[in-house]
């Protein structure tokens, strides 16, 4: 698993798929492409296998943080927009009491 | 229960956190170069009937969408999500502005006589026209029982208790299938679509439709007259003290 091979196709795979999430950022995809371009520019030259798979295991949990950021400001806009506050909370309750008798 | 098939519909709408500009002649706004994805409550809506068919709940789920070409990358979204295969009801670019709630209710008629779903599941309302229509107007076609709003949906013996959110509060109610749901912000969480899933959404199967074909009559029903932006929000006045602000409120018959 940690062959050069596989190694180096697992970074790449992590940098497309980083790259293709980076479309969506908040501060712009510009300025997300151009610095996770950087990122991985700044390490090319590692060699040691578990330094490399450390670091693709850092970039997946970067990839898992973006996921979470998208996930939380879609609800955040989407609450704002068409909930009343008092009423979220009322019914943030009420949903936790039912599902815990499911 | 076991092996229900799910229809669920999506739309492709300008993006929810892209800031809109009304078009010049006001009868729209500006949407040519402008970043689109899906609902928002749709992706609930999908997000449902995954989860559905991870309890295995579900046996299939169809994703349909009616739209212009570009439409399809949202049905590619849906089917990365986990849905199994797309249908997408082609109208021209420029009239989809024009498909209006009843027409897309009418079409979805359709698509229900062609696919047999046991179940489906729209999302709550469109974040453009905000209308909040056509899974009513879709459980009144076919006499369907409808769950809108639904925050929680829990499957058992052929029916589904669906817990609805409404002024106020919650309303619990019983359906039994077959049923049409609408899914709001608190159904789920929905999953992202990665970049692998969405390559291997491309090997899905994506069949094209249009009104015609399924002789329905998507002739607009509604005229925009005028679109316009909300009034600019006017600063407030800061004042020294109680004296000035008792004034003040005078001043503007408040008192």
């Amino acid at each position: 698993m940690t062959s050069p091979g596989n190694l180096r196709r697992s970074v790449i795979q992590l940098y497309k798929e980083l790259q293709y999430m980076g479309r969506e950022y908040p501060a712009g995809a510009d300025f997300f492409q151009t610095r996770c371009k950087a990122a991985f520019l700044k390490n090319r030259h590692e060699t040691d296998p578990e330094k490399i798979q450390m670091l693709i295991d850092r970039g997946r949990f970067v990839q898992k943080e973006i996921e979470a950021l998208y996930s939380l400001r879609k609800y955040r806009a989407m609450k704002q927009r068409y909930y009343d506050q008092d009423e979220m909370d009322l019914h943030s309750k009420k949903i936790e009491n039912f599902v815990k008798q499911l | 229960m076991s092996g229900l098939r799910v229809l669920v519909g999506c739309k492709r709408v300008i993006d929810y956190a892209v800031k809109i500009r009304v078009r010049p002649d006001s009868l729209g706004v500006v949407t040519d170069g402008v970043k689109h994805s899906m609902i928002p409550f749709d992706e609930n809506a999908i997000e449902e009937a995954v989860r559905m068919k991870q309890k295995k709940i579900v046996k299939e789920i169809v994703v349909a969408s009616c739209g212009p070409a570009q439409s399809q990358e949202t049905i590619r979204t849906a089917l990365a999500m986990g849905a199994d295969r797309g249908i997408h009801v082609e109208v021209p670019a420029g009239t989809d502005a024009n498909l209006q709630p009843l027409a897309v209710a009418k079409i979805f008629s359709k698509l229900v006589e062609k696919e047999k779903p046991d179940l489906v599941i729209l999302g709550k309302q469109a974040i453009d026209d905000d209308a909040n229509q056509t899974t009513q107007l879709l459980a009144g076609m076919l006499d369907w029982p409808q769950g809108t709003m639904a925050s929680v949906v829990a499957a058992k013996d052929g029916n589904l208790t669906i817990t609805r959110e409404i002024d106020g509060g919650l309303e619990d109610i019983s359906v039994s299938l077959p049923a049409v749901i609408s899914a709001d912000l608190r159904l789920n969480e929905p999953r992202y679509a990665t970049l692998p899933n969405i390559m291997k959404a491309k090997k899905k199967k994506i069949e094209k439709l249009d009104p015609e074909k399924l002789g329905v009559d998507i002739t607009p029903r509604l005229k925009i007259l005028n679109v316009v932006d909300p009034p600019v929000r006017q600063a407030g006045d800061k004042v020294p003290d109680v004296t000035t602000l008792m004034e003040k409120l005078a001043e503007k018959g408040h008192l």
